[in-house]
């Protein structure tokens, strides 16, 4: 993974006794795209890894009984965690965006804030299904697009937009995973993006 | 970063932690921070033991998870057991919304802030 600009502390720092309001926001794309690269620079904390089992139906753990059947097969999945203020902490979840997750999705992401798709333009064919996903879900979401040191092909952003058939009003983004200020301006996208569609909708009667 | 696997290797072992039972709480996001309201007493399950100490401070179900290094419905099911004995109390995200719904914009406009100031 690629080298951070922040050092974090070993020891997971507990949050403030105030907190009261836990916020999601999925960080969704193909393996090796640097999505726990992203989480770890905005991250105050070290990303942490953890798992959900599931059935292969899809459906939770089995009703009859084992916890771990046979049958059973585990997602894991990154996070991070920002404190916003002294009531409200920001946790970022890096999600791998095969097909077994998306089973997972409502049990696990349900009232997420909205997602951001990492793109890397070497294998722009991963997006495509996590892009199909949240919109099937009707999970808001920005685009952003990785550039790797070696992304000498340069596609700009309205060739990445139609190679991906991605409409107009989805919010793209250039940002590099391993800068810490490159982290936080996607995030600004993506809640600038919110915003703007919940002042949309509130204006709506 | 290493990825360290969750050790769910062992099937017999989460059966025993969990007591048999496979279904959860689900009222327990993911989010939800969790807060011990007392400490833990001798015989107590160890995992419960654990989840009271981590839990002095407000504490994310997932953390949780990725501390004691068990999938988040065990958890799930743990929490649900130290809610009902008045161990711990929960403290739940702004209430689910049906899917297409948005949090209002004076949520956003609070995120977007603590954002620029980081």
């Amino acid at each position: 993974m690629g080298s951070t600009t922040s050092e974090l502390p070993l020891r997971r720092t507990p949050l403030t006794d105030t907190a009261e309001t836990g916020l999601k926001v999925v960080i969704v794309g193909g393996f090796g795209v640097g999505k726990t690269t992203l989480v770890r620079s905005v991250s105050e904390i070290r990303p942490l890894n953890t798992e959900e089992v599931m059935t292969q139906a899809g459906v939770g753990v089995d009703e009859t009984g084992a916890v771990a059947s046979k049958t059973s097969t585990t997602v894991a999945f990154d996070f991070g965690r920002i404190s916003l203020n002294a009531r409200m902490v920001l946790y970022l979840f890096g999600a791998p965006g095969q097909e077994r997750f998306w089973f997972l999705w409502d049990r696990l992401f349900s009232g997420t804030l909205g997602a951001v798709v990492l793109v890397d333009t070497r294998r722009m064919d991963d997006s495509w299904y996590a892009i199909d996903r949240l919109e099937h879900h009707r999970t808001p979401f920005v685009v952003a697009v990785n550039r790797f040191d070696e992304d000498t092909a340069r596609y700009s952003l309205d060739e990445i937009r139609q190679a991906l058939a991605l409409p107009g009003h989805v919010p793209m983004v250039d940002c590099d995973a391993r800068v810490r200020q490159s982290g936080k301006d996607v995030l600004i996208t993506l809640v600038d993006h919110l915003y703007e569609l919940a002042m949309a909708q509130e204006a709506t009667p | 970063m290493t990825r360290k696997p969750v050790d769910t290797g062992d099937p017999d072992r989460l059966y025993t932690v969990t007591s048999g039972r496979s279904r959860a709480d689900d009222s327990f996001d993911l989010v939800t921070l969790i807060v011990s309201e007392s400490g833990p007493t001798a015989g107590m399950q160890s995992e419960h033991a654990r989840i009271l100490r981590l839990c002095r401070h407000p504490t994310a179900v997932v953390e949780i998870a990725a501390e004691l290094g068990l999938p988040i419905t065990v958890v799930r099911i743990l929490l649900g057991d130290l809610l009902g004995t008045g161990r711990i109390t929960a403290r739940h995200p702004q209430a689910t919304r049906s899917l297409a719904d948005l949090p209002d914009s004076a949520l956003l406009k609070e995120v977007l802030h603590g954002l620029h100031n980081l």
